[in-house]
Order: C-alpha cells, then sequence, then structure tokens
C-alpha cells in the first residue's frame, strides 16, 4: 500500500496545479462573476485536496474539516450570488 | 487488484479536474466557463472520492464510520455544487451580464 500513498501525493500536486491555473481567473478575469466562479471552483477543489491529505498524514479529522468547508463554500457561493443581485442580504 | 481500481478511479477524476481547469481558463465568456466547471469538476471531485472510498474500504475497515462521512461528502458535492453554478447563472443574467456571440470580442 506504500505506492498508493505515492500516487496519492501525486493526485494531490497535480490538484494543486490546477488550484493554480484557476487563481489565474481569479486574478485577472474580467469583472466580478469570473473572479467569483473562480473562488468557487478553488473551494471545491480544496475539499478534495484535505480528503487526500487526511489520507497521506493518517489523520481522520481532516474529514470533518472537508464536510465544514464544503458547507462553508456552498453557503458562501449562494450568499453573494444574493448580494450582487438584490443589493442587499435582508431583502426577499 | 484493488491499487488498480483506485488508481483508475483516480487518473479518470483528475482528468475531469483539469478539463475543467482549463475550460475556465480558456472559454470566451462568463457563462461558458460556468458550463466547464459546473460540471466537470462535480464529476472529477466524486469520482476522486469514490476512489478514497475504496481505498479505506479494504484498506481500513476497521474504521467503517469514515466511508460514512465520504458517503455524506459525496452526497453533499452533489447537491450543492450544480445549486451553486445554477444560483450564479442566475444571478448573472438577472444583473445582465450578456453571453458571448460569434464574432464578438474575448471576454
Amino acid at each position: 500500500m506504500d505506492i498508493l500513498l505515492k500516487v496519492f501525493l501525486a493526485v494531490g500536486l497535480l490538484i494543486a496545479f490546477t488550484i493554480l491555473l484557476c487563481t489565474y481567473r481569479a486574478v485577472v478575469g474580467p469583472g466580478i462573476f469570473n473572479r467569483v466562479i473562480a473562488v468557487n471552483v478553488i473551494g471545491t477543489k480544496t475539499i478534495v485536496l484535505l480528503v487526500l491529505i487526511g489520507y497521506y498524514f493518517e489523520r481522520p479529522m481532516f474529514f470533518d474539516i472537508a464536510l465544514l468547508y464544503a458547507m462553508l463554500n456552498f453557503i458562501a457561493t449562494l450568499i453573494f450570488a444574493k448580494y450582487v443581485q438584490k443589493g442587499d442580504l435582508c431583502s426577499r | 487488484m484493488l491499487e488498480i481500481i483506485v488508481v483508475a478511479f483516480l487518473a479518470v477524476g483528475i482528468f475531469f479536474m483539469v478539463v475543467g481547469a482549463v475550460g475556465l481558463l480558456r472559454f470566451p465568456d462568463f457563462y461558458t466557463r460556468l458550463h466547464a466547471t459546473g460540471k466537470c469538476d462535480t464529476l472529477g471531485e466524486v469520482l476522486i472520492i469514490v476512489g478514497l472510498l475504496l481505498y479505506h474500504l479494504f484498506h481500513y475497515s476497521e474504521t467503517p464510520l469514515v466511508c460514512v462521512k465520504l458517503l455524506f461528502l459525496i452526497l453533499f458535492i452533489f447537491i450543492t455544487n450544480p445549486t451553486a453554478t445554477y444560483a450564479l447563472m442566475r444571478s448573472a443574467y438577472k444583473t445582465g451580464v450578456k453571453p458571448w456571440k460569434l464574432g464578438d470580442e474575448r471576454q
């Protein structure tokens, strides 16, 4: 099973590389919506990266952190979409 | 045998994630970028987590509760990621972002 841990490390590095590609769109991207989808994609990739870190370093608590991060990322995206469309957060 | 299955799941998943990132970089406007990332990222992440779930099921079979956590994570990604894509698309359409047509300048 030692080979699979090296495969996990390689997959984690590839995910970090794709996060780097998305960072270009988050920094340069014209307009506010391109930046927001880039940040949302980076957040969802981070979930998988956290699970891989949990297996590579054999720390089971990273799965709970991944669940929490999924919920936070989803709520942040929804709140942002509502804020840009309506102008404030309390109106219906 | 187990290693081959797990590596196959991880390879297909990472392929979809790289395709989604390239689509996010190269497509011409907001809606097409959302189209690229909304599907490729969901499928890639779910495939990678399914591979890790199989690895856990056979290698750490003394702690089956973590499998339930990973199943909840798969379910959650399948529900929330298309919902976030839909909400962002609707917000952009109501705010007045124009779709790209052939011949327009790339944004």
